[in-house]
């Protein structure tokens, strides 16, 4: 590896962290949030924003801007975090966070938040809008692509696998599903709820190009996400392996993190922890 | 068979909304259609073969359906997406709110064959919810246009309109009730007929059978207005007020459920406004028995004479109190 792209990893690495604070302060503050599912995929976000996406922030709503799209709604504290780090909303605005009358509602409001595509928040809606957005594209000749972040657990939603089946059919090689595959929903592991396995081999059957990553490892994931399309003529997916509340040691992997919101003492912890991480 | 039906020529309004669309697509390369395996229901074959690059059929999967549409205008295409009314509403009413109302996504819904029109295919098939369902949805713009002249210009206002649009037409044979001036406004009721007794209000498939009531009452030295109500949300609230003040009695008629459709929208406006006695009809909460779509329309009553018996009677018990 290049001492520029270890830079640049680095510097993934250190956002990565500062979102992470500001997403802990913005859950223990509102007494609201999803701290377990927004820790496992803020690393793909941070990488998305800072190292992949076509987005001017200046510009949200640039035509031939890239689009993403949080499928999972409920991790809407880290993309604001993110939004706010990327300079689409500005960052004293993350203290009202769930708030009366605040922009920042519990799930993303394209109609108040520069830089939001689509109201997500219900699971399984946000992916079949997406390829809606690649099949515009295409119908324009634009090179603009599609980024999808959608759950694990959110892939039980019908509608998940009717929008896979479309983009498949389509061959829309625009369109990049990315997979917070953290294991586990709201009540149990995702495998005890409602099996997914053979997951890869599933969106390979409709159609698709699929890699697997470590969800947390950046330069791993620049190097796959810069890979796109994996396979001209099929939309991508990449799995990404994470973990819930990652960067939290006591509440990684655990269920209940799913939208636990830290005690006072969890709150100086965790902070602390990810202080102190490289 | 009552008298204007007898003479009049019937149109197929899905003839005229594939008529309309075709012709804006020819001018606006940003209009696309979205259907889910309905080419011939929704009568789209032309559109599709003069313009295949912009016909996007996403396959039996009506959530998927509007979820593209709304991304299809995301980007920046104008997306009339179209399926027969029960399942566009029913399977995919969580995207209607969320992926096009709530999102404010320039999209145009179109629900074919609404109402009671799939007839004998059944319950399943019937859309008698679907404005009850939508109604309740903030930010969603709805029109029940009743002819062809309506149904065209309907099409073109929803393309005109920036938003969130639902667009319910039948494929019930229907006469042409507004005359070839008219003009169709979003949110504006037409009067069809003036009168001083009593106000009946129809959209849709009713309209029709409305003027025709409206007709019989009159051979009886009953005066009636009658009001097109093409769009049920936004709510012309102004026409229906003017006409409680002015007829002091009103009969809504659609072929809905009297739960929560055009009924309910008039009751809502009158009784906190300016109460008048009211006659609601529609199917009465109960799923169809089999029968044509004739066959159910007389079945509840839904016919001129099923109108100007409710009227009657609502003149009857407001003379007596």
């Amino acid at each position: 590896m290049t001492e520029a792209r270890d830079g640049r990893v680095d510097d993934l690495r250190r956002r990565s962290q500062a979102i992470r604070a500001r997403d802990l302060r913005m859950v223990y503050e509102a007494g609201l949030g999803h701290i377990g599912g927004e820790f496992s995929a803020i690393d793909i976000l941070v990488t998305l924003y800072f190292g992949v996406l076509r987005i001017v922030a200046g510009d949200p709503t640039a035509p031939d801007r890239d689009r993403f799209v949080l499928s999972k709604g409920h991790s809407a504290a880290a993309l604001y975090a993110t939004l706010a780090e990327a300079g689409f909303i500005d960052p004293d605005e993350l203290a009202t966070f769930m708030a009366p009358m605040s922009r920042l509602n519990g799930h993303p409001d394209r109609n108040k938040v520069p830089g939001v595509e689509t109201n997500t928040g219900p699971l399984g809606h946000g992916f079949p809008v997406a390829v809606g957005m690649a099949l515009a594209a295409r119908a324009d000749g634009s090179s603009r692509r599609t980024f999808v972040l959608t759950g694990d657990g959110e892939l039980q939603e019908g509608s998940m696998w009717e929008a896979a089946m479309a983009a498949g059919h389509f061959g829309l090689d625009n369109l990049i599903v990315i997979v917070d595959r953290n294991g586990l929903q709201q009540g149990d592991f995702t495998e005890r709820t409602m099996r997914l396995e053979p997951l890869a081999d599933k969106w390979r059957a409709f159609g698709w190009a699929v890699r697997e990553v470590d969800g947390h490892d950046h330069a791993a994931l620049l190097q796959t996400l810069g890979a796109v399309p994996f396979e001209w003529g099929r939309p991508s997916c990449v799995i990404a392996h994470t973990h819930k509340a990652q960067g939290i040691s006591f509440a990684t992997d655990r269920v209940e993190w799913h939208h636990h919101v830290p005690s006072d003492s969890e709150f100086r912890r965790a902070l602390a922890e990810l202080e102190a991480a490289p | 068979m009552t008298a204007v039906a007898a003479r009049a020529e019937l149109f197929d309004c899905r003839d005229a909304f594939a008529q309309a669309l075709l012709e804006i697509a020819k001018a606006d390369v940003r209009v696309v259609a979205v259907v889910n395996d309905s080419v011939g229901s929704t009568k789209l074959g032309n559109l599709r073969t003069e313009f295949p690059d912009r016909f996007f059929n996403v396959g039996i999967a009506e959530q998927n359906l509007i979820g593209v549409g709304a991304g299809l205008a995301n980007g920046g295409k104008i997306p009339f997406v179209c399926g027969a009314s029960p399942f566009l509403t029913g399977r995919g009413l969580e995207q209607i709110k969320v992926d096009a109302a709530y999102s404010n996504a320039n999209i145009k819904l179109v629900g074919v064959s609404s109402g009671l029109a799939y007839g004998a295919l059944g319950p399943t098939h019937h859309s008698i919810e679907d404005l009850a369902w939508t109604r309740a949805i903030a930010n969603l713009t709805i029109i029940v246009p009743a002819d062809p002249i309506e149904t065209a210009q309907a099409v073109r206002a929803a393309y005109e309109t920036d938003g969130p649009i639902f667009l319910r037409t039948s494929r019930m044979p229907v006469p042409v009730v507004h005359p070839p001036d008219y003009r169709f406004r979003i949110g504006r009721a037409a009067m069809l007929r003036d009168g001083r007794d009593l106000t009946i209000i129809a959209n849709g498939v009713m309209v029709s059978r409305a003027v025709e009531a409206a007709e019989l009452l009159d051979s009886v030295g009953i005066s009636a207005r009658v009001l097109n109500m093409a769009t049920l949300s936004p709510l012309d609230s102004d026409a229906i007020l003017d006409a409680a003040r002015a007829t002091g009695g009103i009969v809504t008629v659609e072929e809905h459920t009297v739960r929560g459709g055009l009924g309910g929208a008039v009751a809502e406006t009158v009784v906190t406004e300016h109460p008048v006695p009211m006659r609601i009809l529609g199917v009465p909460g109960v799923f169809a028995p089999t029968g044509s779509p004739e066959y159910l329309l007389e079945h509840f009553g839904l016919t001129a004479d099923g109108i100007r018996a409710a009227a009657i009677d609502l003149l009857s018990a407001r003379d007596a109190s």
